[in-house]
Formats: structure tokens, sequence, C-alpha cells
């Protein structure tokens, strides 16, 4: 079943200094199913966090139309939760108000907060952290407050956009293996957005590699290599290949239309 | 103190102490400068160069200041042990008028800081009106609401507002618009938005304007007990002046000092207590 439909999607954005338009994402169809681990991969710029935007609902396509779960996307939504760059957690909360910040707007009682928070908290690993201001935490603690912060909403489909960018490596690299451990248990859908050929064949189920702006899927293939991933692997080094040859074909193109 | 300097070997036990000697010696310093000044004016208060009515010596006021509290021998006459009663009215005013300049400072700049079109509809208006000194409104104050507790509010209400208003809308205007998406994905409606993202991420700069605010309450409402009310630590300071009784002046103004101190330290210490996840400094550090 398609869980996210992309069809015919467009965005320009209107450079107000400059008085043209420019083309960020270009006629971009793509269907993705339940469960489903997409990397969107692509050059900064290319237009991969506008797409994820507008899935998210902060932005709306100039053309085309988003469906997540057969219903139209018109605005942000708790169907959807979003992981951003930043850790974007609201500075003034201590951990479990910010994991169950969504459950406050609901009107939950603080007690009912607290409870539902601490399993998710236990996740991806803050337990004794909950009393903690985020200004007292790292920036992967943060991050992962983030994620807790999300999976909460019990979302269909978690959009990510970078999330580990800001990260140093070995941070990274423990974030994105308690990423996959927590996708399969939870077996969401997710959508994540990276620039990182390496990061995207860690943890995509499917790869879909963009182009650079205007932004089009260029290739969009499965990839299963089972888990936990050697990144030495044959088949690793093939996907990479493959990908690499890609960005360097489109770089060459590019230069020629210079 | 001692336990760290139990743990610490001798050299650095010497050095804990040096630091106390320290500490101590920059106390000093600070008193300096204040001690000097009391003892200079008390000298020249009695050195006679001046008569005594137009300088009255530090003692003087403390005597007054004393008797107006405490009511100890009557040299205030009819404000022998009357201060507390003043000082209620006063910062009743006070309260009042700067109570009601948070609440709708704090509503009226959250709107222009949020939505355009409130922007358009109000601000040019209270644009006009800000640069109008709120103690020229004092005929009009007197007009409307008579002699009493009403036009110093007024005039209180005026003074605070602005500052409040002025630093919410800057605070609405510089927040994070992450935070504002992060809200709207996790389902918050516009009004909880406002509630529970924009007010709290703008707390820091409306508490720089409450802060201003109280300062200048006070100002108005000593300046509306002089003109417009029958009772205040500003009235008394006023009513001294007329029967020459310069100590007195001296003893209002202290009061009207420590009583917008103490106003000015609630205030902080409401804040800090609420702002305290801003001041919490990383103990977990940059392991992450």
């Amino acid at each position: 079943m398609a869980e996210i439909a992309i069809r015919n999607v467009t965005k320009t954005f209107h450079d107000r200094a400059r008085a043209r338009d420019i083309l960020a994402v270009d006629t971009v169809n793509l269907t993705i199913a339940d469960h489903d681990f997409v990397c969107l991969l692509g050059p900064s710029g290319c237009g991969k966090s506008t797409l994820l935007n507008m899935i998210a609902g902060f932005e709306k396509p100039s053309t085309g139309s988003i469906e997540v779960g057969g219903a139209r996307v018109e605005r942000p939504g708790a169907d959807r939760g979003v992981v951003f760059q930043q850790p974007t957690l609201m500075p003034w909360l201590d951990v479990a108000d910010n994991v169950a910040f969504h459950l406050k707007l609901k009107g939950v009682r603080r007690r009912g907060r607290r409870e539902q928070a601490q399993s998710f908290i236990d996740l991806v690993g803050l337990t004794g952290f909950e009393r903690h201001f985020p200004s007292e935490l790292s920036g992967g603690m943060n991050q992962r407050v983030g994620i807790a912060r999300a999976l909460l909403m019990n979302p269909r489909v978690i959009l990510m956009d970078e999330p580990f960018a800001a990260l140093d490596a070995q941070t990274k690299m423990e974030m994105q293996e308690e990423l996959v451990r927590i996708w399969e248990r939870i077996r969401c859908t997710i959508v994540f957005v990276t620039h990182s050929v390496d990061e995207a064949l860690v943890l995509g189920s499917r790869i879909a590699v963009m182009t650079r702006r205007p932004g089009r899927i260029r290739d969009d293939f499965a990839f299963d290599l089972p888990r936990p991933r050697d990144v030495t692997s044959p088949a690793f080094n093939d996907a990479k290949r493959r990908i690499l040859s890609l960005i360097r074909d489109e770089a060459a193109t590019a230069r020629r239309a210079a | 103190m001692q336990t760290v300097s139990q743990s610490l070997p001798g050299g650095a036990r010497v050095a804990v102490r040096q630091a106390w000697l320290e500490r101590g010696r920059s106390r000093l310093e600070r008193l300096a400068v204040p001690v000097l000044l009391l003892a200079g004016w008390e000298v020249i208060a009695r050195s006679g160069y001046l008569p005594p009515s137009l300088l009255p010596p530090p003692t003087a006021v403390l005597h007054a200041l004393g008797d107006w509290t405490l009511g100890i021998d009557g040299t205030t006459q009819d404000y022998s042990g009357t201060w507390a009663r003043h000082a209620l009215s006063s910062t009743w005013r006070v309260l009042v008028g700067f109570g009601l300049a948070a609440l709708a400072g704090i509503a009226i700049g959250t709107a222009i800081g949020w939505s355009r079109s409130v922007e358009k509809a109000i601000e040019p208006t209270l644009q006009m009106l800000r640069p109008i000194p709120p103690v020229s409104w004092i005929p009009l104050a007197i007009i409307w609401f008579g002699i009493a507790d009403k036009p110093a509010i007024f005039l209180v209400f005026l003074g605070a507002f602005f500052p409040i208003l002025m630093n919410t809308i800057h605070g609405v205007r510089t927040i994070d618009r992450n935070l504002v998406r992060a809200a709207s994905m996790m389902g918050a409606s516009e009004r909880q938005l406002l509630w529970n993202v924009v007010v709290p991420a703008a707390l820091p700069s409306i508490s720089a304007g409450l802060r201003i605010a109280i300062g200048s309450a006070w100002m108005l409402t000593v300046t509306a007990e002089m003109v417009a009310v029958k009772s205040g630590v500003g009235y008394v300071l006023w009513d001294s002046y007329y029967f020459l009784r310069y100590d007195m002046v001296i003893a209002a103004m202290v009061s009207i000092g420590l009583l917008g101190y103490l106003s000015d330290w609630a205030i902080k210490g409401l804040m800090g207590r609420v702002l305290r996840w801003q001041r919490t400094t990383t103990v977990h550090g940059r392991e992450g």
C-alpha cells in the first residue's frame, strides 16, 4: 500500500531581491510504501529539504499533490512526525515535557504525560535525564529527544531532515545504529534526507538520488543489504559506486551546461 | 568552603584562604565610597556652612525616617508612625497599574508581533501615542478620574505599558520560527501556539520589559502623588517640601528608592525562577 504518494510536484520560490522565480523542485513523482526507510540523497541546495517540508505540510507544492495515508497534505499534522536538522526543542521545557509536548496539546494530564514519555525516553537511551533542560544536554542527546518526541506521536510517517549532520562521526554512527534498531522495532515509514552517500546506504531500505537544482529524482532503487550493514562489504561498495558514478555524471553535465 | 579546603592539599588551602581575604578586601573597597560620602555630608551639614534646614545631616534624615516608620518621638508630627500606610498606598498603585500594563502589554504585544493584520491595524496608533510623556496626561487624568487612586493608576499604566509592549513585540518577532514549526507538526492550534510556544519563547525579552516598566511605574506613582493624590510616599515628599521639612523630603526619597529597589528585586527573582532554563549551565558537558 502506498503510504506517501508524491505526484508531479514542483516548487518555485520567488526571489524578491532579484525579481525572478527559482525552480527548486522539478516534477517529482515518488511513491513510498508502508514501512519503507527511504533516503533522499542529494547535494546541498538540491531541493530535498523542500520536498520534505512539503510532505510535512510546512510548504505547499506549486503544482502537483502529496498524499499521506490517502489524505492530501494541506498543513502540518501529528500524523507526520518531523525530526529537524537542529533539535528544535522548547528550551523552557525539560526532556520529559519536550517528549510529551504533543500530549500536552491534546490535554493529557501531567501524570499520564510523564508515564507515556518515559517509555520513549528509555527507547532512545536517555533514562535518568528526564528533568534536564535542553541547554544541559549535548547535541546528540538533544537530537535523541527530538526523535523520541516524534515517535511518541505514533505517526504514520517520520520525516527526518539531516538530523545527524551536526554530530561528530562517532555519535553519528551510534545514532544511525540506534535509529535502525528503533525502525526495526516500531516499523514506521521513514523519509530521511541526507547528502551523505554512506549515511543513505547504512540506513535506507530504498535510496532516491536527487539531481542538483532544480531537484529531480535521478535514480531510485531498493537496497536490501542485511543489517547490521558492513560498510566494507562488496555489496555496499557496489551500491556506493553506482551512486558515485551517477553524481560524477551529473557534475560533468553541470559543467558542460555552464 | 570548609569541605573544599579539607580535601585540598596544603598549597591549595592557602590559595583558598587568599581568595577569602581577596573577597573581603573587595567588599571593603565597595563600601569605601558610600561611607566617605555619608561622612562628608554629615560633616558639611554640621559645620554651619549651610543653614541646617537646607541640608539636613544624614543622622537627622535617619531620625525622621525612624519616627516616620515607628513613631518614636513625634519629630515628624502628623506623619509620625504613618510610613507603612503611605508606603502601602504607593505600592498598591504601582502594583495595580503595573499589573494592568503587564496584562495589556503582553497580550497586545503578542498579537502585534504575531499577526501582520493586527500590526497594521494597531501599531501606528500606539507608536503615535508612545512619544507623549505619560506625565503630560496628568491634567486629563485628573479631570477624568478625579483626585484619588485612579489617576495615579492610570499614569502608572501609561508609563509601564509601552516598555512591556515594545519588548513583547520584539521578543515575539525574534523567536525561532522552527519552534513554531515543531509545535504545529505536533498538532498545535493557533491558540496553543501562542500560549505554549510564542509567549514562553518571548519571555526573556518580556522580562526585560517588565524590569524597565517597574522603574517607570514608581516614577509615575510618585509624580502622580505629588499632584493628584492625597496619600502615598510621593505626597508626603511634596507636603514636607511645603512645610520646609527637608529631612522628611530626603527620608521620602530614600523610601522611594528602597521600595523601587525591592520591587525590582522581586521581579528579578520571579523572572529568574520562571526563566531558570536559561541560566542552567551544562553539567554533562559536550560529551555527545
